[in-house]
């Protein structure tokens, strides 16, 4: 037997035990690029696709409870997508409506990509990871599952099961340069959430890095300037030096798809536009572009 | 290339069956190598061009992105699954042909097959909706205005 089509993660579990160098197959939209390719020949593949427990989401208390196995069409749909505007938004912005049928949440975070959609905006959510295996469960930080380009601590036999966030925290928004806007791999993307109850901005930054990145500085200096009594941004100045600390932030490299500078640039303008649109949204009004970010 | 697997895949209704296959190979090379439905095209083999779209289990799907062996369970609609018989023409693809939409042809069955998803799912799309639906599928020849034309064509004829 190579291929189990396990419909329970106790069966997934029994399959890896059968055969431990199987390789875990969610929606397929970069295992199978491989396998087309001829870069990996796997030797048995776990399919998770039928496992019950990895479906669907459900609320519980003050938290949303995503199933691995939920699509981009699935984050993207009215009820959910209300919940968790900007993994909505980030989803949106992922391949297109054949790979957002395929591609998963828990796909994303086991392939690692420096530039997976969904990361930037789990990172900034404080998401909890929740991976299984025979021996127990395990919840992880982001940064404490993927550690890497490509690269995970995901042990022998682990299973991404999970992925818990808040549900509608705040205002969320999303950005993502590519050279389109369908099928395009990000270059760099942003996600910013401003928790208006917690007085606090969370900015992550991806495609910009190994991994996603908190831009943890600019986060504080920002928090700490906003007039959180009257919902307004600080001045030009402050918002300058907000975005100059986002670009900091980054650790960009140069690559087929674009430059460090440039991605630096970009990752700055991002997260500016978004803090942006979230105030413009929140007080129905638009931001005046400043000559500063052109 | 390791042992070799047999198993059975639902394609546009029917049993199939499938003897000797790679573990790795994909939904679209089974299709138009072992099954003898060669109207998923294969193009690019990493979900960029939509040629080869397929519905699974209703959704649309790059085929090519599809583990073969893993899709065993499923319901697959392939655009041969979409018309009455081997010689008709489903309502979209006539018009295709009546609009012009069809130029070297190669990207017509999964633009088909796009379409009809859409059309199923939301009959009455607005023009950006339609951009949307088919922002999956590649045509290197119309420019995709025959294409929308005829997208729009369909839509007033099932309305009618």
């Amino acid at each position: 037997m190579l291929v189990f089509l396990p419909v329970s993660l106790e069966e997934a579990f029994d399959a890896f035990e059968q055969c431990p160098d199987a390789q875990l197959l969610a929606g397929g939209t970069d295992f199978m690029v491989e396998v087309n390719f001829a870069l990996r020949q796997p030797p048995a593949v776990v399919c998770l696709r039928k496992v019950e427990e990895l479906k669907g989401w459900r609320l519980d208390g003050a938290d949303v409870v995503l199933g691995a196995g939920i699509t981009y069409t699935e984050l993207m749909a009215p009820q959910l997508g209300d919940l968790l505007p900007g993994l909505a938004q980030a989803s949106r912005t992922v391949g297109s409506p054949q790979i957002r049928n395929a591609g998963t949440l828990g796909g994303n975070l086991g392939t690692a990509s420096p530039a997976g959609d969904s990361l930037p905006v789990l990172a900034a959510l404080d998401a909890k990871i929740v991976v299984a295996s025979k021996q127990g469960r395990r919840i992880l930080e982001l940064d404490d599952l993927i550690v890497g380009p490509k690269r995970t601590t995901l042990g022998p036999g682990e299973v991404i099961v999970e992925v818990r966030v808040p549900a509608a925290l705040g205002s969320q928004e999303f950005l993502k340069v590519g050279t389109r806007n369908a099928m395009v791999i990000a270059v760099a993307n942003v996600a910013l959430v401003v928790d208006w109850a917690g007085r606090s901005v969370r900015c992550a930054l991806g495609s910009v890095g190994p991994v996603v990145i908190r831009a943890r500085d600019a986060e504080e200096l920002i928090s700490s300037r906003i007039d959180w009594t009257g919902r307004t941004l600080p001045d030009d100045g402050d918002l300058a030096e907000f975005t100059a600390l986002v670009r900091s932030a980054a650790r960009p490299i140069d690559d087929h798809r674009s430059t460090a500078d440039y991605r630096r640039h970009a990752v700055g303008v991002c997260a500016y536009r978004a803090l942006g649109r979230v105030f413009a949204n929140h007080n129905g009004e638009t931001l005046e572009r400043t000559s500063w970010a052109n | 290339m390791g042992e070799l697997i047999d198993y059975q895949l639902r394609v546009n209704g029917r049993e199939r069956d499938v003897a000797d296959a790679w573990l790795g190979e994909s939904l679209l090379y089974v299709l138009r190598e072992r099954l003898g439905l060669p109207g998923s095209k294969n193009a690019c083999e990493q979900g960029e061009c939509g040629s080869c779209s397929v519905l699974m289990d209703g959704k649309l799907v790059c085929s090519c992105m599809v583990l073969a062996a893993g899709a065993v369970g499923c319901d697959i609609v392939t655009v041969e699954g979409l018309s009455a018989g081997e010689d008709d023409l489903s309502d979209i693809q006539a018009a295709f042909l009546a609009e012009g939409g069809v130029q070297c042809g190669f990207c017509t069955p999964g633009f088909v097959v796009s379409v009809h998803d859409l059309l199923e799912h939301n009959p009455d799309p607005t023009e950006l909706e339609v951009r949307e639906a088919v922002s999956g599928n590649l045509c290197r020849c119309t420019g995709y205005g025959r294409i929308l034309a005829a997208v729009q064509a369909a839509q007033e004829t099932r309305r009618a």
